[in-house]
């Protein structure tokens, strides 16, 4: 076991990412950017969960066609239907998601509508295709959807200001300051990417953003870490070089840490099944941004914020 | 930090085998642990007694199920009470000399005008007599009242009377309660495996059966109100072809369930209920000569048998109706009278509509509407088929970072995927042994951490890497700088990381938990594994080779 290919890798390597920070940040800014604009215009692909209504899961014989679906569910009268592919099946077998929009009526009214677009819908399929399998539907009324908009939301608020009093608290306001900016940048690039791609927004996608946050809160924290370590170190040191340093220090860990956890998310991209497509893209993609973003936003604003180094109190070891 | 002691040493061996011990259960199916012995008891084949027996519980969309949220309809419970509160009113302000003009409910409010505006002080002190200490809904009293009592200055003679927020709260409380009670009887009536039938929020109800992919049975039986009452037929009165004649008051018309070709479709019967389902106590189904096919057989109480009684007495001749759920679903002629207390409902069932209504009679009537609000249902075959794909996922992800590590590190990669393995079987002993719920998002959060948990050793062995570049250093006092000068920023990012995870689980919906649950429970095993297993490895290593320099 002599074989260690870190070893090839520089223990400190020399990057000059600081010198960056002005094409970092442009570039940074065109993202959020490009990312409400598209927001605001394309606007995002919500999910059954967010905007409530009917989804079935079906998978039919060969000879049913995608038509026949869409043709047997907007027959219904139940709205405009839309039939997507989703994927295959352990047979190579093809399931197909099968959604209505979400019923009209006030209160209860809508949602007993809603139960009863979903009876109808169940019902002519198994009626119409006598092969056809149902392999799962969920219905989601107006009143819950709401909620779970809110509660969405609710989450990704709070987790991003608990993390930031943590930050605040074990750190200086500074760094507290520079990591707000860099997950906020993280999620609106998330969102904006969620709107070009058109991919599905749902539940697990606020998992993920939250995951994503996590994840970009962690990177972002260990080069804080080594920053603080590294004033400590040099007293004397222009801010730009112990900041570039404090980097440099740590790329290693930052590229070795996002492709272990990149191999780990493509193989559940590639054979996690349908229902965690959508969750295992967003945190690729977060990944990415959230490396980005601790390199090129959360350390250059310890730049502009004139971070305090001043302070005197000993190096923090943690003993056992 | 380098030096492990006796007890140490021992609470890690020990840690380890409480992971392994309710790991192992989930991996050897139940046939080859357990068997029945002669007496129809369960007993645990040889070693299999000393471990535990609780295997990991799957979600709903890993074994196929249904998970149906039900609202319970408040605003028709407070129009109820209202409605009851109005009728108090009436009788209290008309005992012995009748003080009101009119009685009516107004919005929130009950509003009783007096004919005379002297009157108003005698109706507030007669009314204080229905304002009382909310009764909680866990036995015991409250120190607020139940009503709010109102003599506005502007409106002489009136009374404003309002239920206050505390009585309703216990209504609500109640309300829930009793429903949650009703559907639990019904789902055991229905022969359903293991559901679970729990309040959520203030009003709503989750019911989750495993196994049952269609929903439509359950809400057809957990949603119907199924409130039963015994009227008398009204003489001489035509409801009419559609049912919109006009009646005198104190007759209500119902449509005929199921109409029989040629026979009415409404029939107008007396407003008062004469009997209710409350004075029911068990209906099955049995057959009767008179009918073709199974008919649903009750039996009365003592009180429901006398009352049953009279009335068959007194109006032979007449016909009686049964009414569920604003529908007649019978309305037979009086031959004799009924002195049994039992009888039957009979016409055009099948057995399994008949069983149907025996669950729903027996069950009780909900206390207020219920409306799916939220339905999720998974087949068998997709959760076997997510199972299947989140297990080739887990272990792929798997193999392809130890690959990754042992590439990178070595020596010291082998100890980082020991480390990950310990961590995998602690995350999965945890969930079992705590009972806690494995989702698809779940299997997501475990190999999240399986990817992430690696971050833990890089951040140590890269400082190992860096402090050994020093001059002079030996190996073992590398590795040491390199585990304590890595902690700081391992715990403040994982403790981050759990900051997510938590407001996840607190604030997440039903699928998300699960993801929040193996994020979660990843982060303190991993912490662990990382800092203690890893670390007592690379100790030992160093120990029994005593290297002179480091392979990283």
């Amino acid at each position: 076991m002599s074989l260690a290919l870190a070893k090839f890798l520089p223990v400190s390597a020399n990057v000059p990412f600081l010198r960056w920070r002005f094409i970092a940040l442009a570039i940074s800014g065109l993202f959020i950017v490009f990312s409400m604009i598209e927001f605001a215009t394309v606007g995002i692909n919500f999910g059954i969960d967010f905007r409530g209504g009917i989804q079935t899961e079906v998978i039919a014989s060969e000879e049913t066609s995608i038509e026949d679906l869409r043709t047997l569910a907007n027959s219904l009268d139940r709205g405009e239907a839309r039939v997507q592919g989703a994927g295959t099946d352990e047979d190579g077998r093809t399931s197909y998601l099968i959604s209505l929009p979400l019923q009209e009526g006030e209160g209860m009214e809508g949602e007993q509508a809603q139960n009863d677009a979903s009876r109808q819908l169940r019902t002519a399929l198994t009626e119409t295709f006598p092969n056809i399998e149902l392999r799962g539907t969920t219905v989601i009324g107006g009143a819950v959807s709401g909620e779970l908009v809110v509660a969405g939301f609710t989450a990704i608020g709070v987790a991003l200001l608990l993390m930031l009093i943590y930050i605040w608290f074990r750190f200086e306001w500074q760094y507290s300051l520079g990591a707000i900016v860099a997950l906020t940048h993280d999620v609106i690039a998330t969102v904006g990417m969620f709107s070009v791609t058109q991919m599905t927004f749902d539940l697990a996608t606020v998992a993920a953003i939250l995951t994503i946050v996590g994840y970009s809160m962690n990177d972002t924290v260990v080069v804080y870490d080594r920053i603080r370590e590294n004033l400590r170190k040099y007293k004397v040191k222009p801010l730009d070089e112990v900041l570039n340093l404090s980097i440099n220090d740590t790329l290693s860990r930052t590229i070795l840490t996002s492709a272990t956890t990149l191999v780990a998310l493509l193989s559940l991209y590639l054979i996690g099944g349908e229902a965690l497509k959508g969750f295992s893209f967003a945190m690729i993609w977060g990944v990415l941004i959230g490396t980005f973003s601790s390199i090129f936003v959360a350390s250059p604003i310890l730049m502009f914020t004139k971070v305090n180094r001043s302070s005197d109190d000993e190096i923090e070891t943690v003993k056992f | 930090m380098m030096h492990f002691g006796r007890w140490k040493l021992i609470s890690i061996l020990a840690v380890i085998l409480f992971g392994v011990m309710y790991t192992v259960p989930n991996l050897v199916p139940e046939a080859q642990r357990y068997t029945v012995n002669a007496q129809g008891e369960r007993e645990a084949i040889s070693i299999w007694q000393y471990i535990p027996s609780r295997t990991i519980n799957l979600g709903l969309d890993l074994q196929g199920g249904s998970h149906i949220v039900f609202e319970v309809d408040m605003d028709e419970v407070r129009e109820q009470q209202l409605e009851n509160l109005a009728a108090d009113v009436r009788q209290t302000l008309g005992e012995g000399r009748r003080l009101h003009r009119s009685v009516a409910v107004v919005g929130d409010e009950v509003v009783a005008l007096m004919v005379r505006t002297e009157d108003r002080d005698e109706a507030m002190e007669r009314l204080q007599d229905l304002v009382q200490p909310v009764e909680l809904a866990g036995g015991g009293v409250s120190l607020e009242q139940n009503l709010q009592l109102e003599a506005p200055e502007g409106e002489p003679n009136a009374v404003r009377l309002s239920i206050t927020q505390a009585q309703f709260n216990s209504i609500r409380v109640r309300t829930v309660q009793q429903s949650i009670e009703v559907i639990r009887r019904r789902l055991d009536g229905m022969g359903t495996v293991d559901p679970t039938v729990a309040r959520q929020g203030d009003s709503r109800v989750l019911v989750q059966v495993p196994g049952a992919d269609d929903p439509q049975a359950i809400i057809d039986v957990v949603g119907a109100q199924a409130t039963m009452s015994f009227h008398m037929v009204a003489e001489n009165i035509d409801p009419g072809p559609s049912g919109q004649a006009r009646v005198p008051p104190g007759v209500t018309v119902y449509p005929v369930a199921d109409p029989e070709a040629g026979s009415p479709l409404f029939v107008a019967v007396e407003s008062r209920a004469r009997l209710t389902g409350d004075n029911l106590t068990q209906a099955y189904v049995t057959t009767h000569p008179s009918y073709v096919g199974p008919v649903v057989g009750f039996r009365l109480d003592t009180q429901g048998s006398i009352i049953f009684g009279e009335l068959t007495r007194e109006n032979r001749g007449r016909s009686f109706a049964i009414i569920l759920d604003d529908e007649v679903i019978t309305y037979p002629r009086i031959n004799d009278p009924i002195m049994s207390g039992s009888g039957v409902i009979g016409g055009g069932y099948t057995y399994e509509t008949a069983s149907e209504l025996v669950i729903l009679l027996n069950a009780g009537a909900l206390p207020a509407t219920l409306t799916p609000v939220e339905q999720r249902v998974v087949s068998g075959s997709l959760g076997q088929d997510q199972i299947e794909s989140g297990k080739m996922a887990v272990m792929i992800g798997f193999a392809l970072v130890i690959i990754f590590m042992l590439a990178m590190y070595g020596i010291f990669g082998v100890f980082s995927t020991v480390a990950l393995l310990v961590n995998v079987i602690l995350i999965l002993g945890a969930l079992s042994g705590l009972g806690m719920t494995l989702t698809l998002p779940g299997i997501a959060g475990i190999i999240l951490t399986i990817g992430m948990a690696v971050d833990a050793n890089v951040l140590i062995y890269e400082r190992i890497r860096e402090e050994g570049r020093r001059p002079k250093i030996k190996p073992i006092q590398a590795v040491q700088k390199g585990y304590e000068m890595a902690l700081a920023a391992i715990l403040d990012a994982n403790i981050t990381t759990f900051i997510a995870a938590a407001v996840l689980y607190m604030l997440g919906a039903g699928p998300v938990r699960g993801f929040a649950v193996t994020l979660g429970v990843g982060i303190l095993t991993s912490v662990f594994t990382a800092f203690v297993v890893s670390r007592l490895l690379a100790v030992l290593w160093l120990r029994g080779f005593k290297p002179t320099k480091l392979p990283l």
